[in-house]
């Protein structure tokens, strides 16, 4: 006897992904019931149209500005020493939103999947970034799937985009730094590269090096609350602190000094760094924050973040200084002085 | 971190950088050419010059790998990429080497050449391994200190069978291009490059020794200081540099004593003169044709030399006009002098080859020293 409407669960073992998950009919709505709805299931994404309608966001009962902003994932390899493209499409993009001061609230998620790719996998991410909307307690209201012929992606990818709200008063920008403000850092630097990068070579070291990845939102709450005069936050991901400051220092017509010795880098990563011949200033991060605010209120801003369990390192590395070229500087902890240039392309191991 | 930040300690800088201020006599200058990319790039990183006293001059040379490779040589493996459908493996640095037509390796990934990066030979023979249907060619640069890697590389090769191996030759000896520069006319005729010494190679004087160098220490009369690649072995080797040209010395001294000795790596020249022997002639950028300064494939692993095997031909390639990289390795100019410096060429979009590796005088000086050219 055959069961009414009955139709085989998603092979979520031995399953993999084909082009019926990506053509609009039965397999799709399958695999958005039982793998995207199921983990990221909410009020909002429960609605089940084309768009979700949320409540106008507020802020202390009062309307605020919205701030919005999109990110796409195509990190390879997908799962790495503390993380996966998963969790990481959740954090990189409230992390966005949260760096301009705004109140994260939703997000969206787009799923580029590549035809042969395990449903065991495509399980393991879609959970990881459940877990991780929940912890950031920013759900996934909508989203969209497309399925492309094996070879013409790699994988997942995918896209994030967030919503947040903005208090009034709140005034955060890249444009906003003066000569003598603090560069503050929340902690070490190239932790998330050097794990993408080691298990990408195939390299093991014997204290794993693990990805930073982590919503900082909460963290900028705490700082915000200080009441301290905040600059400009950003999270100093592709290209690293080297990219993050100079494009900084360009947008806001200054140059900067940075103190090398100042600058955290965990022993182990330092060793990773010297050994692929990279230079961790250059390494992205996925859970820091770069914070700069006026002189004054640096060890207001330092002491919040101490206080937060991801800014327990955070540290003063430099200042801001008048500069017409925008250099970034950095005396070095040798006792000289040299740029911190952009990066032309990737970096790229010497050959001595 | 162990064995590292001991040669990358601030204070003891700071005595090194004092008691080669007292070294220093009034009135002299001193001009110390340091061979290699590797140095040039430890003076860039750590600001070294700041610590000198004005007296002391530091001249880039002509050791980095990807400066001196001719462009013909990277025509050959993008043609190699392009046109013969291998998977050509490389290290990272020679992908962004400008080359004719507007190529480079990287460019020629984009247009579908199979080019791929490798931290070292072993990765490019696993590749070989997993593509027994493809030709896969191990593209090899680099002094003495890559070519024993590779010469491993071409007998495990042998002993494997594997027969869609193979290798495009360029690697270069140190001493040859030494010996070109102390010929040159601006050093011995015209007095133009002072030269009152060198600061010798690191890695490649633990495979060669520090004994090839006493020739030129004997024959030419400069000092030769061995010295490694952290920040306190450079400023050491010019503190000794400093006492043997104020004791009119001429002598190969080692600071590097801790990796290298006088006869070198015995064992890793073997297997170097097992597998290459020396070319009569090979191009360099910078220095020209240069004889005998360059290794090839012996014959009887010419199964595993890539020229033979796809009948390649050398075509050399001149330069950019304008672009100074040939004066800049030869020490006759520095990276300022040059027109196109930081204006056409930059490290995105670099003309010659010295703008392109962190190692190269040019790049070094752009990516680290700039602000010095603000006043």
């Amino acid at each position: 006897m055959v069961k009414r409407g009955y139709v085989r669960p998603l092979d979520l073992k031995q399953g993999r992904v084909d082009l019926t998950h990506g053509s609009g009919g039965r397999a799709m709505v399958q695999l958005i019931a039982e793998l995207f709805a199921k983990h990221l299931g909410n009020e909002y994404l429960g609605q089940g149209n084309d768009g979700a309608v949320m409540p106008a966001p507020t802020v202390d009962g009062r309307g605020g500005r919205i701030v919005m902003s999109t990110d796409c994932h195509v990190v390879s390899p997908l799962f790495f020493p503390g993380g996966d493209i998963g969790c990481l499409s959740v954090h990189g993009t409230i992390n966005d939103v949260a760096v301009m001061g705004a109140t994260p609230l939703y997000l969206a998620a787009g799923f580029v999947l590549e035809e042969g790719f395990p449903l065991a996998d495509l399980a393991r991410i879609v959970e990881s970034m459940a877990q991780a909307a929940h912890e950031a307690g920013v759900p996934v209201v909508t989203g969209d799937t497309k399925v492309v012929e094996r070879g013409k992606g790699d994988g997942v990818f995918i896209t994030t985009t967030g919503v947040g709200v903005l208090r009034d008063g709140v005034e955060l920008g890249g444009n906003r730094v003066r000569p003598g403000d603090a560069v503050i850092v929340s902690g070490s630097m190239g932790d998330h590269g050097v794990a993408i990068m080691s298990k990408r070579e195939n390299l093991s070291f014997d204290a794993p090096i693990e990805s930073d990845t982590a919503a900082l939102h909460g963290m900028i709450a705490d700082m915000l609350a200080t009441g301290a005069d905040l600059r400009c936050l950003r999270d100093p991901t592709r290209g690293g602190l080297a990219a993050t400051l100079n494009e900084i220092a360009g947008q806001s017509g200054v140059g900067m000094m940075l103190h090398e010795k100042a600058i955290p880098v965990k022993q182990v990563v330092a060793a990773a760094c010297e050994f692929l011949g990279l230079d961790p200033l250059y390494v992205a991060n996925e859970g820091k924050l770069i914070a700069i605010c006026a002189a004054a209120d640096t060890e207001r801003v330092l002491a919040a973040m101490r206080a937060h369990p991801l800014g327990r390192e955070a540290a003063q590395i430099g200042e801001a200084i008048a500069d017409d070229h925008h250099f970034i500087q950095l005396t070095t902890s040798f006792g000289g002085r040299r740029v911190v240039d952009w990066l032309a392309g990737d970096q790229l191991p010497r050959i001595c | 971190m162990k064995y590292i930040d001991e040669f990358r300690d601030g204070e003891l800088a700071k005595n090194l950088a004092a008691s080669i201020r007292a070294e220093v006599a009034p009135g002299r200058s001193y001009s110390f050419m340091e061979f290699c990319g590797g140095h040039t790039h430890a003076i860039s990183r750590y600001g070294l010059t700041d610590l000198l006293p004005p007296a002391v001059h530091m001249v880039h040379g002509p050791g980095c790998p990807v400066c001196v490779l001719p462009i013909g040589r990277v025509d050959m493996a993008i043609d190699l990429a392009l046109n013969h459908g291998v998977i050509l493996c490389t290290y990272g640095d020679t992908l962004r080497i400008p080359a004719s037509d507007g190529l480079s390796l990287m460019k020629a990934k984009a247009r579908g050449g199979d080019v791929r990066m490798v931290y070292s030979t072993i990765d490019a023979l696993q590749i070989a391994r997993d593509n027994p249907e493809r030709e896969v060619v191990f593209f090899a640069i680099g002094f003495e200190t890559t070519t024993p890697p590779t010469a491993v590389a071409i007998q495990q090769a042998g002993a494997e069978g594997l027969r869609n191996f193979s290798v495009l030759c360029c690697h270069v000896l140190t001493p040859s291009a030494i010996s070109n520069i102390l010929e040159s006319p601006e050093v011995r005729q015209w007095g133009t490059v002072p030269l009152d010494g060198f600061i010798g190679p690191a890695h490649v004087s633990t495979v060669i020794g520090s004994r090839p160098y006493e020739f030129f220490a004997e024959e030419y009369r400069k000092p030769v200081v061995i010295a490694g690649f952290e920040p306190l072995d450079v400023m050491q080797a010019i503190l000794m540099l400093v006492r043997q040209v104020n004791e009119g010395r001429a002598e190969v001294e080692n600071e590097f004593s801790r990796a290298v000795s006088r006869e070198g790596n015995l064992k890793a020249q073997d297997r170097v003169a097992e597998v290459f022997e020396l070319r009569r002639e090979f191009e360099w950028r910078g220095l020209s044709v240069v004889p005998y300064s360059a290794l090839k494939i012996r014959q009887e692993y010419a199964a595993f030399d890539a020229e033979w095997r796809f009948k390649l031909d050398y075509r050399s390639v001149p330069d950019h006009k304008a672009c100074d990289c040939g004066a800049i390795l030869r020490g006759v100019k520095k990276p300022q002098d040059c027109k196109l410096f930081g204006t056409v060429c930059t490290p995105e979009n670099p003309i010659g080859s010295c703008m392109v590796s962190s190692e190269g005088a040019c790049a070094a000086h752009y990516s680290y020293g700039r602000y010095k050219d603000m006043h």
